[in-house]
């Protein structure tokens, strides 16, 4: 009996280690160890009372090759430097601003997200939040619900905005912005955008600045990822160029916009309206918010539909070809 | 023109009713506590008649009014009006249709949305302050999904050219299959419900379509299915609607219109699987004044002895 045990003991530490580090995404770490714990050894941390260095303590750091994260766990150059053998972090969103990419670059370690996986259902919720704004059905919904149990005239309730025709800036076209486009060009709107970088191949007109975006466009939607250069890239002098009748999306991180100066501008009439699924301090969101009609907020569930768990199986085939030393699925290039 | 008389039989944009006031003797049906009073007074003054979606012209009031000439309906839907007696007597009709195209289809799949993605009721959970002790639940993805649409006309095709933006694949039921659609249809609502994920109804109001929406087709479009309407509240035989939501026997839907607006089931006010709004199809300042000023020209067209606008005949 004892050999029984001994045998499967060596057959787990044979296993390549992953290291997850959470709070997983609703059920993921779970399924990632019941099903797959035939081909990985997950160590999970967030099930004990430990802190991570102690955690680590038990389970000789140097053999972890590979850690798997959610957006909610921070991978910073303390915890790498707990892992002297890291060659692999895993994320489970698209965002990567909770990982020291810099850190990550200089000790050689490869970085791989959802990569395009969550793209369709984020750039769903832009639209989502940019029609419901503009026609106010949220605010509708509510109203029928509330004030207007008694019957009154529904000519009371106030007009909305119309979407066809708005000239809409997307701020970051990548694989979610290129999403966000594509749904919202046959709705008559007239596109436009700014990235890092001018995108060939592409027939939106480019603009250098998000100011000049700004200025030039009724809506901007924001969906590019969060890093040292567009922390508050959406700032007062943006919002003020945005105008009054302008309305801003957000379903990239909370702090591309400087949510002080948005809310501020939207008490003092700067600002049309707003619909967010992401804030600066998740779940804190400023109290001003929720008195106003003219913004729709929604709990940062961008990807979270029934093809969410595809995650699961993208983060093991990233996991397989690591170990067999094969292109990931789903790379970051880390560039300068 | 000022000596022409106008009746304005409910509230409209202010716009709509300044400029009718300043071209015509207006008559606001409201005004008057009795129709049947502000008809003994002016019935013969009464040479136009100016409605909307809520209400019209029925044959009553048609018979009531000896000189109407003209029906002009703020809306392109024209069931609150008789048409066999206007077409009878020679009274001319029109309704406001391109227009509000865009913003109806933009509300129907706004409606999509938010009924799939669950956006109103996140919306409450964030304001509740519920978001601080836990995460919302998994919604349905609209991307992808198969959307039906009931009645493929204007406002069919332009729901059907947005839709195919989130790569929904497109079906359709309608009286005649459309030779040059590259959309699938379907010779029956039943079939189309079963076909769906999604189901929209966009056609007419007439004898042939009222509950077009019936407990068969609910049953068919079936617990994962959704319904949306912008078209009318009587295309939906409503207490049918309601049980199967309660009952769970329909996943959701997402509704502008109603059978007795503007009265609301009360069932549907604590559902999350619903979206409900004030018939707001049309509700923008720019459309509301588009199809005010297709009424103003209609009735300048008409007394001018000129072409109509957008006669319907």
């Amino acid at each position: 009996m004892a050999e029984e045990s001994n045998n499967g003991t060596n057959h787990m530490q044979d296993l390549p280690k992953v290291l997850l580090l959470g709070p997983g995404p609703p059920f993921c770490f779970e399924s990632l160890q019941l099903l797959y714990s035939h081909k990985f050894h997950f160590l999970n941390p967030h099930l004990s009372d430990l802190s991570l260095q102690h955690f680590l303590d038990h389970h000789h750091p140097p053999s972890i090759p590979a850690i798997l994260c959610s957006p909610k766990h921070s991978v910073t150059a303390d915890v790498l430097r707990l892992l002297p053998s890291l060659r692999l972090v895993l994320t489970t969103s698209a965002g990567t601003n909770h990982i020291d990419l810099r850190e990550c670059r200089r000790r050689g370690i490869q970085v791989a997200n959802s990569g395009a996986l969550f793209s369709e259902d984020v750039a769903d919720m832009a639209v989502a939040l940019l029609i419901d704004g503009l026609r106010k059905i949220s605010a509708a919904d509510r109203w029928l619900r509330t004030q207007n149990r008694q019957n009154t005239p529904w000519d009371l309730f106030p007009l909305g905005f119309k979407l066809s025709g708005k000239r809409v800036g997307i701020v970051g076209l990548g694989s979610i912005g290129m999403e966000v486009a594509k749904r919202l060009e046959p709705f008559g709107c007239i596109i436009s955008y700014n990235s890092k970088h001018r995108k060939g191949r592409v027939s939106y007109p480019f603009c250098s600045t998000v100011l000049e975006l700004a200025a030039t466009c009724d809506v901007l939607v924001v969906c590019c990822a969060l890093n040292e250069e567009t922390k508050h890239i959406i700032n007062r002098e943006v919002i003020l160029a945005l105008g009054k009748g302008g309305f801003i999306v957000n379903v990239g991180r909370g702090e591309l916009i400087d949510e002080k100066e948005l809310v501020k501008c939207l008490m003092e009439g700067e600002l049309g309206g707003a619909g967010f699924d992401v804030f600066e301090n998740e779940p804190r969101i400023p109290q001003e918010l929720f008195k106003m009609d003219n913004v729709v907020l929604s709990p940062h569930v961008g990807p979270l539909t029934e093809s969410y768990m595809n995650i699961c199986a993208l983060m093991v085939g990233n996991l397989e070809a690591f170990f067999l030393n094969k292109p990931l699925l789903t790379p970051l290039i880390l560039s300068e | 023109m000022g000596s022409i008389g106008v009746l304005l039989v409910t509230p409209v944009l202010p716009y709509l009713e300044q400029e009718l006031d300043k071209r015509y003797k207006l008559f606001r049906a409201w005004d008057y506590p009795e129709t049947a009073q502000l008809l003994a007074q002016h019935a013969t003054s009464i040479q136009a008649v100016v409605g909307n979606s809520g209400a019209g012209a029925d044959a009553e009031m048609i018979e009531a009014l000896p000189k109407l000439e003209i029906v002009s309906c703020f809306s392109v839907g024209v069931d609150k009006v008789d048409l066999e007696k206007c077409r009878e007597k020679g009274i001319r009709v029109t309704n406001t249709p391109h227009v509000l195209t865009d913003d109806v289809a933009d509300l129907a799949i706004g409606l999509m949305l938010t009924l799939l993605r669950r956006i109103c009721e996140c919306d409450r959970f964030v304001r509740s302050g519920k978001w601080k002790h836990g995460d919302y639940k998994l919604t349905t993805k609209f991307s992808g999904k198969t959307v039906g649409i009931l009645g493929l006309g204007r406002i069919g095709q332009a729901i059907a050219k947005r839709a195919e933006g989130f790569n929904c694949s497109i079906c359709y039921y309608s009286r005649t299959e459309k030779r040059n659609s590259k959309y699938k249809y379907y010779p029956s609502v039943v079939e189309l419900a079963s076909n769906c994920d999604v189901l929209v109804v966009a056609c007419p109001l007439t004898e042939e379509t009222h509950h077009i929406i019936n407990r068969e087709v609910i049953n068919a479009l079936g617990p994962k299915g959704f319904l949306i309407n912008i078209g009318r509240g009587k295309h939906v035989d409503e207490p049918e609607l309601v049980s199967a939501l309660v009952e769970g026997r329909l996943a959701g839907a997402g509704l502008d219109v109603f059978e007795n607006e503007p009265v609301v089931p009360e069932e549907l006010f604590g559902l999350e699987n619903v979206v409900i709004v004030p018939h707001i199809g049309s509700g923008t300042l720019e459309t509301r004044t588009a199809m005010a000023d297709l009424v103003l020209g209609n009735l300048e067209a008409h007394f001018l002895g000129k072409p109509l606008l957008t006669p319907l005949f």
